[in-house]
């Protein structure tokens, strides 16, 4: 499983050095002393909570902020308060969470955005600048068609391009944050791969996750981040999960996922309660049917999940079902009433709430108050004559944030100034902390930590023990597997197979998601 | 909703801290402060390129404004008519909604005020007139501002190409009302109004002599603190508001972005209509064709410096309505299109350090998402 990291001698100049790290951002530290050690040809995991400072520190390493103090070194070269540019220049390549490509150009134009090769003056070079793409792409196994559109692209294939970009630019050094938030399993398998032959070819990479079986599978060492500090340099080989979790989090914490955590054989509600699907039909925006005649029944106090690969119609499926996107063909049912044609304000008071899968764009107004953000799609319950009423406001965030934990615990600060996981833990709190009988929960723990990942997990198995019908929604395959009753996989609109969740596994599901096998829809 | 028995961390209490209002003070002052600065640096070199002294030109500005009765009566009844104006283009633009039209807006309330003002028998109580009068004004800008509205919700019209049109047709329909069918002969305007003519600062005190500030002043700061009421305390204000900052996330939460997209452009139109009793109650008493060109456009730049909040904006009118009646004062010793120069400074320096300040003070502030 772990391959490379041949034992460094004391002689190796590490790739990267960075040591006492401070930086503040008026009250908030986000580093303090933080150091992180990457010898050349190594990949090095950083991993840590939200808010741990991995990010800040990176930053710091592209350039894109300079330390209060502290000293960085790039091969054996103090380089402390670099620019961007003098980063890219030493061959740091930073590959951001969210991609940064122009959706209307080609992969290859993409690439050389900013230094395009040049006939007859004016004239852009494209020939040219799709076989050097080619080349960069067969040489490091990163497969893509150059001229085809950014916009065309899966969400896999558009990272491709972005690691290619950062090559491209002669990046020896590569940065990947949290790269696999968006990729299905053979995706990262895929991604694995290409990262492991950049290793071998002598690349030095830096992995910024938190996902623990991720930084198992590839890492060579791991440094350990909490609260802004190092808490830990280890050797991958050396260490579990485990370990690493309970260094992460300051204490022992249980891996939920991937365990099974639900007693089997529990009774369901009756039949008629719940939400139910028939023969749904949904239209996308270039006509075809994006959702194809999918059936089925979430009970009451059952957690149906739906694996798949991201792009299979997942989404559709959940707005089609909040209600944020017309409905072709087909009925939805909740508790027996008739909903298809009914507004989103219509679904919330019939009962349906909606953990929606992107937190930022949907999930919540990020100029808004925590509290504010609290009583969106309530607000009619908050105010009494058109007036708002402030008072009930601030209590009803009191308490969601106190029985949510969201920190900081100021109900007056900005969405926009929480870390991801709090900002979650808001979507969270307001959804499962009002009156509903179906829960839409979609990616719910998505750029998650640990902590927060197990007790959004809780929160779900609570409200199923509370007799409410659950539909999740995960590209994470062992958290589908881990909480789900009955499990069905989408496959291009459909589902592809519906079974028990004892009875499935990682293998089984994996390929109804890649398409190799169909099965019954019972 | 139970906690999960495997995290213990919880028993924070929530604090509320004093924080951000100091910072969102800064953001809201700074930057136009900072425009002021350089529209006064240009000033200054527009002045030397007179070859005039720029303090004494400014003194004679402040002078002529602020420095007598008559000149402030001018400046706050100038202010009355941005004021309306700015808070309509703010409060569609709190929607996410452009409005250009407040001009054509503005001048079909000035005539609609002044047909029911002729309508209304001499002896009407003026509250009574007034209110008349109003509604008629806001309904006139109102029904002006609901075409853009409708296309856009209907068929995704944009609402800039439309109130940019609409302008020209609601003037060009408005001068024909006046010019073949309701003038005094020998003039652009309509007979006087028999009721609803508001008393002005000059009746109450006669320092004020000359001047046209009139009590629609008055009204114009009701109005904004009615805006600012329906923004920040109704639901109808936090609906507007989501729409206007995150379209997706308001149609998540259940709000018709189409119904608030009718409701804040219709409403934006019927501020912008009131602004009509301005002149035709408070000042002339009769609708005159183009009797406030060019206010309905300045409201785009009253609702720009104000930054989109109510009592930002009666800011930004009265400083507008500085600069403009500043510029008759120093007309003298520098053509008064200086005026109009500075304007454009401070509308162009306050577009550029919005979001420039914004950013120095947030990198300087600091914002971790690591």
């Amino acid at each position: 499983m772990i391959s490379g990291a041949a034992p460094k001698s004391a002689s190796v100049v590490p790739a990267i050095r960075m040591d006492g790290i401070d930086k503040s951002f008026g009250a908030i530290r986000a580093n303090r002393g933080a150091s992180v050690e990457v010898m050349p040809g190594e990949i090095h995991a950083l991993v840590g909570e939200n808010g741990a400072g991995k990010s800040t520190l990176m930053r710091i390493l592209g350039g894109l902020m300079k330390p209060d103090s502290g000293h960085v070194e790039v091969n054996g070269r103090d380089v402390t308060g670099w620019s961007t540019n003098e980063a890219i220049a030493a061959g740091i390549g930073i590959v951001h969470q969210h991609f940064m490509l122009v959706p209307t150009l080609s992969v290859a134009e993409n690439l050389v955005l900013g230094a395009e090769p040049k006939t007859r003056g004016i004239v852009l070079d494209y020939k040219h600048a799709a076989d050097d793409v080619r080349k960069l792409s067969n040489e490091t196994g990163l497969v893509i068609a150059p001229e085809r559109l950014i916009s065309d692209l899966s969400v896999g294939e558009a990272q491709r391009v972005e690691i290619l970009k950062v090559l491209f630019r002669g990046a020896r050094i590569l940065v990947l944050d949290e790269p696999t938030a968006v990729l299905s399993p053979p995706e990262v398998r895929e991604l694995w791969t290409v990262l492991r032959r950049l290793r071998d070819k002598g690349d030095t990479i830096v992995l910024i996750t938190h996902r623990l079986d991720e930084v198992v599978e590839i890492s060579n060492t791991i440094t350990v981040m909490r609260a802004g500090q190092t808490v830990a340099r280890v050797k991958t080989s050396a260490t579990t999960p485990a370990e690493i979790a309970r260094l992460m989090v300051g204490r022992e914490v249980s891996l939920s996922a991937g365990k099974r955590v639900q007693p089997s054989g529990r009774p369901t509600g009756p039949p008629d309660k719940g939400l139910e699907a028939r023969s749904l039909i949904v239209m996308g925006s270039r006509g075809i049917r994006v959702i194809d005649g999918v059936s089925f029944t979430v009970r009451p106090g059952e957690i149906f999940g739906i694996a798949g690969v991201e792009g299979n119609g997942q989404t559709e499926l959940i707005e089609a079902l909040a209600g944020l996107r017309p409905v072709f063909a087909g009925e939805i049912l909740i508790d027996g009433a008739d909903i298809t044609r009914r507004s989103v304000a219509q679904r919330h008071d019939a009962g349906l709430s909606h953990i929606p899968e992107d937190r930022q764009r949907r999930g919540l107004i990020l100029e808004y108050t925590v509290a504010n953000n609290l009583i969106l799609g309530v607000q009619k319950h908050f105010s009494s004559r058109g007036i708002i009423d402030s008072t009930r406001v601030m209590e009803n965030a009191m308490q969601e944030i106190s029985s949510f934990d969201i920190r900081p615990p100021n109900p007056v600060l900005t969405a926009r100034s929480l870390s991801g996981g709090n900002q979650q833990k808001v979507v969270v709190a307001r959804e499962m902390g009002r009156e509903f009988s179906v829960l839409l929960a979609s990616q719910p723990t998505r750029g998650v930590d640990v902590g927060a990942i197990e007790f959004i997990h809780q929160q779900l198995l609570d409200a199923r023990a509370q007799g409410k019908a659950i539909l999740l929604v995960s590209a994470e395959l062992n958290e589908v597997l881990a909480l789900s009753d009955r499990v069905a996989v989408m496959y291009r609109g459909k589902f592809a197979v519906v079974m028990p969740a004892a009875e499935a596994s990682e293998e089984v599901l994996g390929e109804y998601m890649i398409g190799t096998k169909k099965g019954n829809t019972a | 909703m139970s906690a999960s028995p495997l995290v213990e961390a919880k028993g924070v209490q929530p604090t509320f801290t004093a924080a951000p209002w100091r910072e969102r003070a800064e953001e809201a002052l700074i930057p136009p402060l900072v425009a002021l600065l350089v529209a006064l640096i240009c000033g200054d070199l527009l002045i030397l390129s007179y070859g005039q002294s720029p303090a004494a030109v400014y003194r004679m500005l402040l002078e002529g404004t602020w420095g007598n009765a008559y000149g402030f009566g001018q400046v706050l009844y100038k202010a009355t008519t941005l004021a309306f104006t700015g808070l309509a283009v703010s409060f569609g633009l709190r929607a996410g909604l452009f409005n250009i039209g407040a001009e054509s807006q503005l001048a079909a309330g000035g005539f609609a005020a002044a047909l029911t003002g002729l309508v209304l028998p001499g002896g009407t109580p003026l509250a009574l007139a007034l209110l008349v009068c109003m509604i008629a004004a806001g309904f006139a800008g109102g029904v002006v501002g609901s075409v853009p509205a409708y296309l856009k919700t209907r068929f995704g019209a944009h609402e800039v190409i439309v109130t940019i049109m609409l302008n020209f047709i609601v003037l060009a329909l408005l001068n024909w009302f006046i010019a073949g069918h309701l003038h005094v002969p020998e003039t652009l305007h309509t007979p006087e109004i028999h009721a609803g003519v508001l008393p002005r600062l000059a009746d109450i005190d006669s320092r004020f002599h000359g001047s046209a500030a009139n009590l629609a002043l008055i009204v114009a700061v009701l109005v904004a603190i009615a805006v600012w009421f329906y923004l920040f305390r109704a639901r109808g204000g936090y609906e507007l508001r989501a729409v206007g900052l995150q379209p997706q996330t308001a149609e998540y939460g259940g709000i018709s972005v189409n119904r608030v997209w009718m409701r804040a452009l219709t409403f934006s139109g019927v501020i912008a209509g009131m602004g009509g009793i301005n002149y035709v109650l408070g000042y002339k008493h009769y609708y005159e064709d183009g009797f406030a060109s060019g206010a309905g456009f300045l409201g785009i730049a009253v609702a720009l410096v104000g930054r989109n909040h109510p009592f930002g904006v009666i800011i930004a009118a009265f400083f507008f309505a500085t600069l403009s009646q500043g510029g008759l004062a120093i007309h003298a010793f520098v053509p008064k299109q200086m005026m109009d120069v500075l304007q454009g400074v401070v509308i162009i320096a306050v577009a550029t350090a919005v979001p420039e300040v914004r950013r120095i003070l947030r990198g300087a502030r600091g914002r971790s998402d690591a």
